[in-house]
């Protein structure tokens, strides 16, 4: 297993957020997490990423313990990629510095070296004419897809994806959906948190439904999503279909 | 096709020129009448010719101005050395406060007592207290009170400074630094890469203004004993028996002043049309 959360607990004062949830995610596997909002979805994420410190259980990423405390949770996030809901690129940088910005500072490249592969990646996405731009000049589809390319340059293991679409016109979702379904084409380990059912059941080779901080139920995603076990489950996705989002 | 303006958009450009011509020439009226009241209620006054002759007297700004001048170059090199040592001081005040967890405990204490302590102690006691205090000591190598002097002002505009780059750091969304986390770089180079640029763009208008207070506040140097351009001012006030070198000096200050003000102004224009670029 890359990643391996076992019996995780999470709690923000009294309210108990991700509760002895546990999660197994294979190398090259696409995983997505559904839920309410609430659920715990975008939590996990951060616990997985150590920016937020969990109250009990492990996460173990590529056989190695990664909530030792004795671990540098700097090294560990130099392993996964996260892209945020709503971009969090750096607004006084160009999109170019954006990207360039770990490679060069954390990952010892060369700027030309750094410079070259940013300018690869942001053509194979098709935004090299805006290497030079700023974050304010790019549309939400574009800045979510440098956000991406971001996190990608410095070659994860994981990539988190939490609600990548979330703040997205419905226009410019599909630029993203695509982009994520190509790194998916080249076996990609991603879990991302998304509202975006119809997408989970394209791309994700497995869903799995959060409930208050649990693993409620997870499989296919035809199986969950089509013919799902747990009431909570059938209640969430018929209040999905009634906003018709499915 | 090209575009003509139509007969009604022709009439608005009308109708505002008509405007603009009317306001120019009552602000010119306006003006004119408020300046002359002045000239005639201030040369009119019974006091006039003698507040002319002890504060206004060309013989004597000419006799001092070179004294003075001299003075007055003591100024500026003691701003030009206070001013980048009080940004940096300040600076790295308000980066320590920002500092989490107990082990840095002490080091939070020093920089928030630093603060609340030189912001509340006036500027006067603080260069008397480091000017003549200190050498009071009789410690080995302790410098010149030009130096003394100095620090104190220097210390004083770092805690004032310290506290606008503090809101500066704070008022940079904490999604920023989890985006700089989550790409592996440590706090500091989150910090120093992502952080305090934002912040002290943000920060440059009122930081620039306390810069501004700071060019006229070197000349309390004086009271350390240096001869600055007050101090030469005095000497010319006592020579003389006439105020006119405190009006050079004056002078001299507000033209100091004005380049540094002019960009000030530049800066929280542009700050202000940045932050309302989307709308």
């Amino acid at each position: 297993m890359l990643l391996s959360c076992t019996d995780v607990r999470k709690t923000f004062g009294d309210h108990v957020v991700l509760d002895n949830l546990g999660l197994e995610v294979a190398e090259h596997e696409v995983v997505a997490l559904i839920g309410a909002s609430g659920s715990g979805k975008s939590t996990l994420l951060r616990c997985v990423n150590l920016l937020t410190g969990i109250d009990d259980g492990t996460i173990h990423l590529d056989g190695e313990e990664i909530t030792d405390p004795k671990v540098n949770p700097d090294l560990v996030r130099q392993k996964i990629g996260l892209v945020f809901q709503s971009y969090n690129l750096f607004p006084h940088m160009t999109v170019l510095d954006n990207i360039t910005l770990a490679p060069t500072r954390v990952h010892g490249k060369s700027a030309t070296e750094a410079r070259e592969l940013a300018m690869q990646w942001l053509d194979r996405v098709g935004l090299a004419d805006k290497a030079k731009a700023f974050p304010d000049g790019l549309s939400g589809g574009q800045q979510q897809r440098v956000a991406i390319v971001r996190a990608l340059v410095n070659s994860p293991r994981l990539l988190l994806l939490d609600e990548v679409t979330s703040a997205l016109d419905p226009e410019l979702v599909g630029e993203v959906l695509s982009m994520i379904r190509d790194l998916k084409a080249e076996g990609m380990t991603m879990v991302l948190a998304t509202h975006e059912m119809g997408f989970a059941k394209q791309v994700a080779d497995r869903v799995v439904f959060l409930d208050a901080g649990r693993v409620l139920e997870q499989g296919p995603p035809a199986q969950v999503l089509g013919d799902p076990v747990e009431p909570r489950t059938r209640q969430f996705l018929a209040r999905i279909i009634e906003a018709g989002r499915l | 096709m090209t575009y003509a303006p139509s007969a009604r958009q022709q009439e608005r450009f009308a109708y505002r020129r008509r405007q603009a011509i009317r306001s120019v020439l009552l602000a010119a009226l306006s003006t004119a009448v408020v300046g002359v009241l002045f000239a005639v209620g201030i040369t009119g006054s019974p006091g006039w010719p003698r507040v002319k002759q002890s504060f206004l007297n060309v013989d004597v700004a000419t006799k001092y101005l070179p004294d003075i001048l001299d003075g007055f170059w003591l100024n500026i090199q003691l701003f030009l050395v206070c001013a980048p040592l009080a940004l940096l001081l300040g600076l790295l005040m308000a980066v320590l406060r920002t500092l989490r967890g107990p082990v840095f405990f002490p080091v939070r204490a020093i920089a928030t007592g630093y603060t609340y302590m030189f912001r509340g102690l006036p500027l006067i006691i603080t260069i008397y207290l480091f000017a003549f205090g200190l050498p009071g000591l009789r410690l080995q190598g302790t410098p010149d009170v030009l130096v003394l002097g100095g620090a104190a002002i220097t210390i004083t505009y770092g805690s004032y400074l310290a506290e606008v780059f503090r809101a500066g750091i704070e008022s940079v969304h904490p999604s920023q630094i989890a985006a700089a986390r989550s790409l592996g770089l440590s706090y500091r180079q989150a910090m120093r890469h992502v952080v305090l640029p934002q912040a002290v763009r943000r920060v440059a208008p009122p930081l620039l203004n306390d810069v501004v207070s700071m060019q006229k506040d070197v000349g309390l140097i004086s009271l350390a004993g240096p001869i600055d351009a007050i101090r030469s001012a005095q000497i010319g006030q006592a020579g003389s028996a006439n105020f006119t070198p405190y009006v050079v000096a004056a002078v001299l200050f507000i033209l100091l002043a004005l380049p540094l003000i002019v960009i000030t102004d530049r800066v929280t224009l542009r700050a202000a049309r940045t932050q309302n670029a989307g709308i």
